[in-house]
């Protein structure tokens, strides 16, 4: 069983070093290249890495179903990171590039979150993040995407993920063509497109079941120089595939005392045009609270969201979906299945992340 | 018996005070030395053992190479192996710090892979001026500049985070920054740790790693992995599991420690004699006594169980002092010279004393043996004797009457010859050790029968005391064996000590004289470290006036995976491989073959190798042999077999020039000058310090570096030299004993020599005589015996220890000095401790037989 030692290797590692999210702010911004807005995405080129910019993740989360209709969430995230380190050193070992990869399981039968972490430097061919087309991997861990279908395959001491996600259209631009402005200051912002409504199919193992498992997943893929400025404390953010076919994106920077900076998102309904939506156009307001046993941390489990007057309710799949990953990445925040309501009715399932609840979220 | 044993037998322990006392010191010294060896090794083997593991950390194999390293492409080919779990590459480089004269050991490790395998290595970032983690300081270890320090190479350096620290790489400095430590590392292992990528780039390795650790996947045997993988491997690559890897140093330093060992139990035997002796003229001098409790109904059995007592009261004692010195002398040791006993093999380490019980125990024990062992026989004459006869006066005569054991003692020697034809034994020469034992025992058996057979041949002479003496003696020649038995094992020893060292030290001399035929050397660092000399460095070095020509040296290592068409436990051991100049230059000390080869096209390319590399290899001159450079086979022809006394591992010297055509590595590690006719080397080394740098350098002058070897050499021997000369001073304080016990138990006769006429000055020249006879005989045995000894130790022990030979020089006059000196000495400690016997009233002394 490759993954058990590895996850053990992990945890010791990333415990001695404070690696992951927290590391993905090491380097300056000024080593990197900036987001500007006016650069046209362009596919299937920009399905690929962004090395030349700072961070870059490809982000999928979902809902997965087995035969026994029993509902689960997953998240499989990797992220690439340029360090600015290393960039005249021609070792093939030279840290230019660091790929990390999450994922986690949320099923209500064990009450909270699994996961696992993966870090290497970029090295051919353990690892790397390859441009021009999407293929992203750490050892026996990977994401690619061949004839337009994304596969995924996870190997850890908790769970193994081999999915297939099949997306019924072309990306979906976030922001203004893609560019996603972070803050009222266009200097923070990211270069920002989803694929919503995947399909997914595939095999999950837990523990000693070997799951059959379909449902629906949301890719996001975004890559930014600098997105976080010194006053924010976090954000929230929710990526929704509706009933109606469409999909939400939506999210909010936070100032250190919780008001917010900024918010953006897209709204499509069914096949219709997609709305992208302006800070003024959106609002959140958290609802019920959650304490964590663990870090102490209250995080609103329950939102409402308005949207140009609209009241749509989150309701979190379980409430205790924290990643507490102070003894690996360093980063602790909550990212969790959950549905979408309106008047009562669920009208779509998606995932919502929410930063800075712990402390404030470094680095992205 | 119990108050019998205290008032009886312990408390004439007490009576004869000095002789228990010099026992005492005998015993202890053997027991202190022997443990003293002991713990230092054990210490600085844990400590090695320590840093193995923390270096090994939970690896199932490693792939090893040459010192300087092999492709990184090995890496993701081995980590994508299916047999492998994990897989972490590693760069191990002895950095020279140029500030400081001393190398540092520096790993570049992979941080995303070393903690599957070696969690201990992991560095831990602090950043002096931020407190709070901060976004900056995340990337730390990762930084190219980035050093961590070990707490014991902190805490040696003196650096602590923020601080820098110069390194060299070739003739240029790198500064580092220490951004941290190696908390995992412990307390007893000077190390750093840095990227692989900075450390690759630092130290200008870019595209080498050192050492692949790997951890197996579950199922996978390491036999299997080691099958599956040990083909994709190139030539000079070998996969070792971690024990192979580190019995590669416990290798070379155990054969060391074995001699020391034996060294002490030399020493211990000795102390044995010494109780020997004592008791036995204690038995000698109490056998009226003995007699008269026997008479009064104390049996044999609890007679000999008292005289046993003694020699076990002595023994513990002395074995008890003996550990107690150890302790102190460790400490000392490694408060002063470190813990590798001045031998080189564990640098690096700051081992501690450690309290080793069963250690103590053994050496206790060991110690109670040499005094029961020494009590034995005294005990067993004691119990054996009639109360009847030795009630009456004059019987102490009987004991002196050994009789000659000519058979045993050929037995033993024959024995002995047969010893030194079997192999060691797991490296080890026990058949060596065990024909010194047998010609020791073979030499004091002959003793009695020597002085029976010697004393009627010596002249006759016209001095009363002359006749006086042999007389005693050929009638007495029980009493030699007493006296002679502690001689004859000290002299041996010494005597087999100085001839080995002397013909070793010679050896050596010579062999550097012809190593060196340069005027002058210069280096960057020692071989093994990051400093180099580059194909510029050379030449501008050889622009320079006043030097003719340059001779460059590469040090490298290989490694072979078959030996003699077999894995053998060796396989797979690194081996040293010099590039140099030979036929141009000569200066191989051969001992067989040609330094000049036949030359041509289809010849094959030349290689000397060493004598240990011939018996590794099993190769003789002519033979052809496949030796991996720059990771491909190339094939040679052995053109002639060395001396090599610096290598104990092998070593394999090829032509430069060949070296360079097939590996494109231009590196020179040591450059040897010849100078133009007339010119003064220091000027020549002031233009090399100005043309390479003040501290980037390190030259010696052959003279210096001839001096310096044989410094090291003469340390390497101090022990050596301790231990023959506490067996001499045990002789000595053996003859001193004996004699005055001999002259307390001879009053009677002393007397009657008095009352015939002789004066107290004449009874001391015959005790001196005597003591002189029985000297000579004792050292012409021990001379015959140390020279055997020698002999083993040089064509056995020392060949099978380290592989190498060496020429015999016998240090005649020396011998003949000491030879003199040790009857001179004999003659004084018999005639200053027969004084107290002498000062007797010669009527008192003859009346105690009435």
């Amino acid at each position: 069983m490759k993954h058990r030692r590895r996850d053990a290797l992990q945890t010791i590692l990333a415990a001695a070093l404070c690696l992951g999210l927290t590391l993905l702010g090491g380097a300056a911004a000024k080593d990197f290249a900036p987001v500007l807005e006016g650069h046209r995405l362009a596919f299937p080129e920009d399905n690929g890495a962004h090395p030349k910019y700072r961070t870059e993740w490809w982000y999928i989360t979902g809902w997965l179903t087995d035969a026994e209709g029993h509902d689960r969430g997953f998240q499989v995230t990797f992220f690439r990171v340029g360090t600015g380190l290393g960039a005249d050193n021609p070792s093939r070992f030279a840290p230019r590039q660091l790929i990390l990869a999450h994922a986690a399981i949320a099923d209500p039968a064990t009450g909270h979150l699994l996961h696992a972490e993966r870090a290497e430097r970029a090295l051919d061919p353990l690892s790397g993040a390859s441009v021009g087309n999407t293929h992203v991997w750490i050892d026996d861990w990977s994401l690619s995407q061949e004839n337009g279908v994304y596969q995924t395959t996870i190997h850890s001491a908790s769970f193994d993920l081999e999915l297939t996600l099949t997306p019924p259209g072309p990306p979906q631009l976030n922001g203004r063509d893609g560019f996603s402005q972070k803050t009222p200051d266009p200097a923070n912002a990211s270069d920002y497109y989803s694929r919503p409504q995947l399909a997914v199919e595939g095999g999950l193992r837990l523990a000693d079941q070997d799951l059959r498992v379909s449902g629906q997943a949301w890719l996001d893929h975004e890559w930014s120089s600098q997105i976080l400025p010194e006053t924010a404390q976090g954000w929230d953010w929710i990526g929704i595939n509706l009933n109606d076919g469409g999909s939400l994106m939506a999210f909010r920077m936070r100032h250190r005392d919780g008001s917010t900076l900024w918010a953006g998102g897209t709204l499509r309904h069914g096949d219709e045009e997609a709305q992208i939506l302006s800070p003024d156009q959106l609002h959140f307001e958290p609802g019920r609270r959650w304490q964590s046993p663990r870090t102490g941390a209250v995080y609103p489990v329950e939102w409402v969201i308005e949207i140009d007057g609209r009241q749509l309710t989150l309701s979190p799949l379980m409430d205790d979906q924290e990643l507490d990953g102070r003894r690996s990445t360093g980063a602790v925040y909550w990212e969790g299945a959950t549905r979408l309501l309106e008047d009562g009715q669920e009208i779509g399932r998606g995932y919502l992340e929410m930063t800075g609840y712990w402390r404030r979220q470094t680095g992205l | 018996m119990s108050s019998a044993l205290r008032h009886v037998f312990l408390a004439s322990l007490w009576r004869r005070r000095l002789a228990t006392t010099l026992s005492l010191l005998a015993i202890a010294l053997g027991v202190a030395l022997g443990l003293t060896v002991q713990l230092i090794h054990s210490a600085a083997l844990d400590e090695f053992g320590r840093g193995i593991r923390l270096l090994n950390g939970a690896a199932d194999l490693q792939a090893l190479g040459p010192r300087d390293g092999f492709s990184d492409a090995l890496y993701p080919m081995l980590a994508r192996s299916p047999a492998v779990d994990q897989a972490s590459p590693l760069l191990e480089i002895e950095a020279r710090l140029p500030d400081r004269d001393e190398t540092l050991k520096l790993i570049g490790i992979d941080l995303f892979r070393v903690g599957a395998v070696t969690p201990a290595l992991l560095p831990m970032g602090e950043d002096p001026d931020e407190r709070a983690p901060a976004s900056g300081g995340q990337l730390d270890a990762l930084r190219p500049d980035a050093l961590f320090l070990s707490p014991a190479a902190s805490a040696h350096l003196g650096l602590g985070p923020g601080d820098r620290l110069r390194v060299q790489v070739g003739t240029r400095e790198q500064t580092l920054r220490i951004a941290g430590g190696v908390p995992g590392a412990g307390v007893g292992q000077r190390l750093a740790v840095m990227d692989i990528a900075a450390a690759q780039q630092t130290f200008e390795r870019i595209g080498l790693i050192t050492r692949v650790d790997l951890r197996l996947a579950p199922g996978v045997s390491r036999a299997t992995a080691q099958a599956q993988l040990g083909d994709r491997l190139p030539p000079g690559v070998a996969l070792l599991t971690p024990e192979d890897a580190s019995s590669e140093t416990l290798g070379l330093s155990r054969a060391y420690r074995v001699n020391l060992t034996m060294l002490a139990a030399i020493a211990l035997l000795t102390g044995g004699f010494l109780v020997f002796s004592t008791q036995w003229l204690a038995v000698v001098r109490r056998r009226q006594e003995f007699a008269f409790l026997r008479a009064i109904g104390l049996d044999r059995a609890e007679l000999r169980r008292g005289l046993l007592a003694e020699g076990g009261v002595l023994g513990l004692i002395g074995g008890l002092l003996g550990c107690l010195l150890a302790y102190l002398l460790t400490a000392l040791a490694f408060a002063l010279i470190g813990g590798d006993l001045g031998a080189g093999f564990f640098r690096g380490l700051a081992p501690q004393v450690q309290f080793e019980p069963i250690l103590t125990l053994i050496y206790l024990a060991l110690g109670v043996l040499a005094g029961l062992g020494g009590a034995w026989l005294p005990a067993r004459e004691a119990a054996r004797m009639v109360p009847a006869r030795a009630l009456r006066a004059g019987d102490e005569a009987e004991v002196y009457r050994a009789r000659p054991r000519w058979r045993t003692a050929l037995a033993a020697l024959a024995l002995a010859a047969l010893c030194c034809l079997p192999p060691p034994i797991g490296g080890v020469p026990v058949f060596g050790y065990l024909a010194v034992a047998l010609i020791l025992t073979g030499a004091i058996l002959s003793l009695p029968g020597t002085t029976a057979w010697a004393m009627p041949r010596l002249p006759a002479g016209r001095s009363t005391l002359w006749r006086l003496a042999r007389a005693r003696l050929t009638a007495a020649p029980g009493q030699t064996v007493v006296a002679g038995a502690g001689v004859v094992a000290s002299v041996a020893l010494a005597v087999s000590m100085a001839i080995m060292v002397d013909s070793f030290r010679g050896s050596v001399d010579d062999w550097l004289t012809r190593l060196l035929p340069a005027d002058l050397y210069l280096r960057a660092s020692d071989a093994s470290a990051s400093g180099y000399l580059d194909a510029e460095a050379v030449a501008r070095v050889a622009a320079l006036p006043g030097v003719a020509a340059v001779r460059p040296v590469r040090f490298e290592t290989l490694r072979l995976r078959e030996i003699g068409g077999e894995t053998s436990g060796e396989a797979g051991h690194a081996m040293a491989l010099i590039a140099r100049q030979v036929r141009a230059d000569g200066g191989l000390p051969l001992v067989a073959g040609t330094l000049q080869p036949p030359t041509g096209p289809s010849v094959p390319t030349p290689v000397w190798i060493s004598e240990a590399a011939a018996d590794r290899l099993r190769l003789g001159v002519g033979d052809a042999v496949t030796l991996p450079l720059g990771e491909q086979p190339h094939g040679f022809q052995v053109a002639g077999i060395w001396r090599d006394y610096a290598r104990q591992q092998g070593s394999v010297v090829i032509e430069i020039a060949d070296y360079r055509a097939l590996t494109n590595d231009s590196r020179t590690n040591d450059l040897g000058l010849t100078l133009t006719p007339g010119t003064a080397p220091e000027p020549v080394m002031a233009a090399i310090r100005a043309t390479l740098g003040e501290q980037q350098s390190e030259m010696i002058l052959p003279g210096e570096l001839r001096t310096m070897v044989l410094e090291v050499f003469d340390r390497t021997f101090l022990v050596t030299y301790l231990m023959e000369a506490v067996a001499i001073l045990i002789g000595l304080f053996g003859i001193g004993t004996t004699f005055a016990a001999l002259a307390t138990s001879r009053r009677k006769e002393l007397g009657i020599l008095r009352h015939l006429g002789l004066r107290r000055r004449q009874v001391g020249t015959l005790l001196a005589t005597e003591a002189a006879l029985s000297a000579l005989v004792g050292v012409a045995i021990g001379l015959l015996a140390g020279g055997a000894i020698a002999l083993v130790l040089i064509e056995v022990v020392n060949r099978q220890s380290f592989r190498w030979s060496m020429d015999l020089q016998l240090p005649i006059g020396p011998l003949l000095i000491f030879s003199l000196a040790m009857i001179l000495l004999a003659a004084i400690a018999a005639r200053l401790s027969g004084a107290q016997a002498m000062r007797q009233d010669a009527v008192l002394a003859v009346r105690e037989d009435w």
